[in-house]
């Protein structure tokens, strides 16, 4: 039972630390609430799907802005779009951010503005993920020992 | 209130919190996995039946199949064919479904553009439960009148 608390507490502790630090926001916490024993591992499914979208998406800008005889500005945009959409659904707020920012970089069609941000946003998925997956690891040491997620509001 | 174009600072503010209702079915059209299965989710803790569609022509196809949906949860930007496109014909086969779109907070005339082609209401993506729960309140509301 002690060690059930002690995880309990590791884990309450670093879901606040995500909050506090801005990684993620309100929208997280919401789909914690979602998730029950019908669909048991709703939040690591929508964390996955949202990983493939960024891969996916952070590729097709890149290519975008590859092109040395002339960027499509609104096919970078079109990815960004999107991004901004899964992050903003996953409650990914630094992900989120750095797409508004990117947008207007498109919008401005201004290349380098576009390379730091596109810098920026895989640097941001990158710490996401890896933060994700020690909040999951800890979930998975939780309901090992036989205790139950807490839902940190 | 109810019917084709009403805005969405329409809805009543009604708290929704108990509202489960195993009779109704929806249609949730998405090109992202990613808010397909948000808002299945989403409408299936409320007891809904729900089917998914990845763009706005396998929406149509459904329908044009005889397939009906009392909800239908209708993104803008989609491939093959779009929220806009996709609600106009719904509308133009007489689809009298309520249909909520869901944007991205992008542009002025976002929402007013999309509003027009025959939605219900429209709101920014992700819906939050408290809209879902309003949403089917005015469902219930709009098929007891039926």
């Amino acid at each position: 039972m002690d060690v059930v608390n002690q995880l309990q507490r590791q884990f309450i502790d670093y879901s606040a630390s995500l909050h506090r630090e801005g990684f993620l926001d309100d929208q997280f916490t919401q789909l914690q609430k979602l998730q029950d024993d019908n669909s048991p591992d709703f939040v690591v499914e929508v964390a996955s799907l949202f990983f493939e979208d960024c891969e996916k998406l952070i590729n097709n800008m890149a290519r975008a802005l590859e092109q040395q005889q002339g960027v499509d500005f609104k096919q970078v945009d079109a990815s960004v779009h999107q991004l901004k959409g899964s992050s903003s659904s996953i409650g990914a707020m630094r992900v989120k951010d750095v797409c508004i920012a990117f947008r207007s970089f498109c919008e401005a069609q201004n290349r380098e503005g576009c390379l730091r941000c596109l810098q920026q946003v895989t640097h941001e998925y990158s710490l996401l993920k890896n933060k994700l997956q020690t909040l999951f690891r800890l979930q998975q040491q939780i309901l090992a020992a036989g205790g139950s997620i807490p839902v940190v509001e | 209130m109810s019917g084709n174009g009403a805005s969405s600072s329409s809805l009543n503010m009604i708290s929704g919190e108990d509202v489960v209702n195993n009779n109704l079915t929806a249609l949730v059209v998405d090109d992202s996995p990613l808010l397909r299965l948000l808002h299945e989710i989403h409408l299936k803790k409320y007891g809904l039946k729900v089917q998914v569609a990845e763009n706005g022509k396998v929406a149509v196809d459904l329908f044009h199949l005889g397939a009906s949906f009392d909800l239908v949860l209708m993104d803008k930007e989609m491939p093959v064919m779009n929220g806009v496109e996709a609600t106009k014909e719904l509308r133009a086969m007489g689809v009298t479904s309520m249909i909520v779109g869901v944007t991205s907070k992008d542009g002025p005339g976002e929402q007013q553009a999309f509003m027009e082609a025959g939605l219900d209401y429209c709101f920014e993506k992700p819906l939050t439960p408290e809209i879902i729960s309003i949403l089917l309140e005015e469902l219930n509301k709009h098929n007891k009148k039926d």
